[in-house]
């Protein structure tokens, strides 16, 4: 039974989070073919879009479409036009019609006490995400919010994290009108459901800040007054003198011992505890070694103490510890599910549609659903019929269509016309987001802890204490107890890791930020070790192997064996710009392509801009069949498009014979059957080399949750020794990783959806795939754009490298240990030695690390060059 | 020799009080974000936009 379509005709409807996702419109990605010599195109003044026929213009201004003039006018009228000095075109293009009832929702007290940073009742700061900005105009125009509206206050941008913090007014301006202003000037903040988590609060980086800074200041004061002891005060001055600079750097150390070392304290207790020997053990026990024997030498009057030693080796390791957290402020490598469903959600009641916050819905509410919106939760379809898009919740290519009654599934999106749902479980017990339930998301992982590190520090403790205790005991038998003891202290001290420690976040932390420009992100340095022992690797199909917009389209003649003619491509193509089926935007953008190559000369007016198009008023009597296809009348010729199915219903007959196989849309036009447009989702390019390289070193598997389709064509890609899994559950994937691991393999995930979660967070190292930078990804260890996909293979030789060059490190500070022990243990360790060796065992452990690392990038073939 | 008592201990007075200017501009979050106030340089105020809106600080509203 066909269904009249109350299709919303535009890309105007899309959520924000969904028109991300879709990268660029069809027409935006056709403009730069379009950009031939003899195209008039001419760039908006507020978003550098090029303006369609007829041109907007407002004095000697153009504009691209009435949002951006609205906006210009807007920034005019409150005397912010400095924003256009300050960068090209720096304005964005505001997509959406404002709709006033959209963010009511944000109103409700509930949802604002999560939401918001701050309120007293009278002052309240909300801090929003705002992924639209850019560029230095942006901050500008956002910190100068104040002067849109009354009732706002200070505005602070944070641009790394695309952050804007706003204090308000609450009784001036609400946060629906506030945000609803952002949206306005097309600065629309993205609002997920993962936005009522609480932020964390940023407060250990000043901890760590404060911490580094004392220690520098007590270990340059501590080295000033070190030095006229060790350069030798004269008899005259070195009574008063030496006691004086004792005293003021047992001062001095005693907070770098206390606040600046506390966290080595405390690790090293928990360590003790529960018997791991991690670094922090001897970090810990040199320092009470430092300190103790200092202590005893100024105060007994021995001598000057060590305390330059221990400031420097506080401070080192510091720097050495602010070095490894590099963090990408923009990515967030822990992201559940709740940072991909959205916030709102349009709740049917007896008096109308009703935006409410998803935490509000209630099972057995009835949800309206419009293009591209997600389905919020398990749920039954109550007006059908619907089309639903899993792919990026189940891995299936092909969107489904579903009839009235049946049930469909939470993170799934809907294409087409409006339908309305039934929800049949919470948001939260969706058969999707019940898989972040499973124990793999519980736990802490516990590959953390096991680096190189600690595996040689477990051995370098024994063996240091092993010849602390032997040096004090043979002395003590040769009849020397004082040097006995100074010679257990000694050896503590000098055997103090810091080189060692300082080995494994400078080599990988270099790795880590040599990466970065290329656009493949870590979340920490330690993820390089687990990449060197990597030996399987899994591979997600759709969205990972497969771009889910890059279908290669192809038209292939019916009986007639006639191509289309350009006035048939015509018709087609405006006919199937008012859908927006995936299969429809395609074959739109296919013809597009033709089109312009047939005939490069603009000639009448057009929607887009693109030649001869036909404007969607003149096309009668446009019906969508979800599950069926499209129809309607083009200049006097009635077009269909659609399943062959559907076609044969409405009464077009045609042969089987030479149809092709697979994905296809047939296309009817005035009754006749021409042909049909072949859809084929091939593999990104250079797959088929990376998954060659790979297969060498390899084990390669497929788990794909995409029904079984050209599994020949991937048995070549991926060699014939491969596993390939078709029609995998979320739950299926993540047992299939866990039986691996169980059966001692090193296993490496690569996926891009919410199907790949819990995959994803079980492997050893997950790699999460992205379209753009910046786009949702699930939890991972690994964030990288599509485009770098080819370079894993880099990406495994250079952690490779990484660990060698961190155990050759290691090897070196052995050497100074070695070196440094010898003196200790013979019990003639003198604070000039110590302070001379630390140093520069560290310089020479950090600059190998760096350089050997940097080299090793290059020789991967991972240099920016 | 007493005057460089004296010295070594204003020295260090100096260099306390530079501490604390430090301590002072880690606790006020002067370090939390270190991207974006350079990105503020860039940013002049033109003669038209304060002649003709309200000026910032007027508008200043900080939790207290």
């Amino acid at each position: 039974m066909a269904v009249e379509s109350g299709l919303d005709k535009t890309l105007d409807d899309l959520p924000q989070h969904a028109l991300a996702r879709l990268a660029l419109s069809i027409p935006d990605r056709l403009r730069d073919s379009s950009r031939e010599p003899g195209l008039r195109q001419v760039a908006c003044f507020h978003c550098g879009e090029p303006c369609p026929e007829p041109i907007l213009a407002k004095g000697e201004k153009q504009f691209c479409c009435h949002g951006c003039l609205a906006v210009h006018d807007l920034l005019a009228e409150h005397g912010l036009e400095q924003f256009y000095d300050l960068s090209v075109n720096p304005g964005v293009r505001v997509v959406k019609r404002d709709r006033r009832e959209e963010w009511a929702y944000l109103d409700d007290v509930k949802v604002q006490r999560q939401l918001l940073d701050f309120s007293d009742g009278k002052v309240s700061r909300v801090r929003l995400r705002i992924p639209a900005v850019h560029c230095v105009a942006c901050v500008w125009l956002l910190e100068n919010l104040f002067r849109l509206a009354d009732g706002i206050g200070r505005c602070e941008v944070d641009f790394a994290r695309r952050e804007v913090a706003i204090c308000y007014e609450a009784e001036k301006i609400s946060l629906s009108q506030l945000v609803s202003l952002l949206a306005s000037i097309g600065y629309e903040p993205e609002l997920t459901l993962g936005e009522l988590e609480a932020r964390p609060k940023h407060a250990a980086g000043k901890r760590q800040w404060l911490q580094i800074g004392i220690a520098g200041f007590a270990f340059g004061n501590i080295m000033l007054f070190s030095l006229p002891v060790y350069l030798g005060l004269d008899s005259l001055s070195g009574p008063f003198f030496t006691p004086l600079f004792g005293y003021l750097s047992l001062l001095l150390a005693a907070p770098v011992l206390v606040y600046s070392a506390a966290d080595y304290w405390r690790t090293a207790l928990l360590c003790l505890r529960q018997r791991m020997l991690r670094l922090d053990v001897p970090i810990a026990l040199g320092l009470a070694a430092l300190y103790a024997q200092s202590t005893y030498e100024i105060i007994g009057g021995h001598g000057a103490g060590y305390l330059d030693s221990l400031a420097g080796l506080v401070f080192f390791l510091l720097c050495g510890r602010v070095f490894q957290q590099r963090t990408h402020d923009r990515l967030i490598f822990d992201r559940d599910y709740k940072s991909f469903f959205p916030l709102s959600v349009t709740r049917q009641t007896s008096a109308g549609p009703q935006v409410i916050a998803l935490p509000a819905l209630q099972v057995g509410d009835r949800v309206v659903l419009r293009n591209r919106e997600l389905i919020p939760a398990d749920a039954r379809l109550v007006t059908g019929p619907a089309l639903i898009d899993y792919s990026f919740v189940t891995g299936e290519s092909e969107p489904v269509p579903r009839q009235a009654g049946d049930y469909v599934y939470a993170g799934g999106q809907q294409i087409g016309a409006a339908v309305a749902i039934e929800t049949v479980k919470a948001v939260s017990q969706s058969y999707l987001t019940s898989l972040w339930n499973q124990e793999a998301f519980q736990k802490k992982s516990a590959h953390d802890l096991d680096t190189l590190t600690n595996r040689y520090s477990r051995r370098f403790t024994l063996i240091v204490v092993a010849i602390a205790l032997g040096a004090a005991l043979c002395w003590t038998l040769a009849g020397e107890p004082a040097r006995a003891i100074k010679a257990f202290a000694s050896v503590l001290i000098v055997a103090c890791p810091c080189a060692l420690a300082l080995a494994a976040p400078f080599a990988l932390g270099t790795a880590q930020r040599l990466l970065a420009p290329l656009l493949i992100f870590l979340k920490n340095p330690f993820v390089l070790e687990r990449l060197a022992q990597i030996d399987t690797i899994v591979f997600d199909k759709t969205g990972t192997l497969t771009a889910a917009q890059d279908s290669r389209v192809s038209f292939v003649p019916g009986a007639s064996r006639l191509e289309l003619s350009t006035r048939e491509m015509i018709w087609v193509c405006s006919l199937a710009g008012q859908s927006v089926h995936p299969k429809a935007l395609q074959t739109q953008e296919h013809l597009l392509v033709n089109l312009n190559e047939c005939s490069p000369s603009s000639s009448s007016s057009s929607k887009h801009g693109m030649p001869g198009l036909i404007a969607p008023d003149a096309i009668e009597a446009f019906r969508e069949i979800p599950g069926g296809g499209i129809s309607g009348r083009v200049q006097g010729h009635s077009i269909l498009l659609g399943s062959g199915a559907w076609l044969e219903e409405c009464g077009i007959a045609f042969e089987e014979a030479n149809q092709p196989s697979g994905s296809a849309s047939y296309l009817a036009i005035d009754g006749h059957f021409r042909g049909a447009f072949s859809f084929s989702n091939p593999p990104r390019p250079e797959i088929d080399h990376l998954l060659g390289n790979l297969s060498e070193d390899y084990e390669l598997i497929l788990l794909s949750g995409d029904k079984e389709r050209g599994r020949d064509s991937y048995r070549k890609l991926f060699g014939p020794k491969a596993e390939l899994h078709f029609s995998q559950t979320p739950f299926d994937k993540l047992r299939f990783i866990r039986a691996l691991q169980e059966a001692g393999k090193m296993v490496m995930m690569v996926g891009d959806g919410l199907n790949d979660a819990g995959a994803l967070k079980q492997s050893h190292v997950g790699v999460a795939v992205v379209e753009r930078v910046g786009l949702f990804s699930p939890a991972s260890d690994i964030i990288l754009p599509a485009s770098q996909l080819p370079r894993l293979t880099n990406l495994l030789a250079l952690a490779r490298k990484a660990v060698r060059v961190v155990q050759s490190s290691f090897a070196i500070s052995a050497f100074y240990n070695l070196a440094g022990v010898s003196i200790a243990a013979a019990g003639i360790l003198s604070p000039l030695i110590c302070a001379i060796l630390m140093p520069l065992s560290s310089i020479t452990v950090v600059l190998f690390a760096c350089g050997l690392t940097t080299w090793a990038t290059r020789t991967v073939g991972l240099s920016k060059r | 020799m007493s005057v460089l008592f004296i010295l070594i201990l204003v020295s260090l007075g100096l260099a306390l009080s530079f501490l604390a200017g430090f301590i002072w501009a880690v606790k006020s979050g002067q370090f939390e974000d270190t991207c974006t106030p350079s990105m503020r340089i860039l940013t002049e105020e033109t003669t038209q936009a304060t002649k003709t809106s309200k000026s910032f600080k007027q508008n200043e509203l900080k939790p207290s």
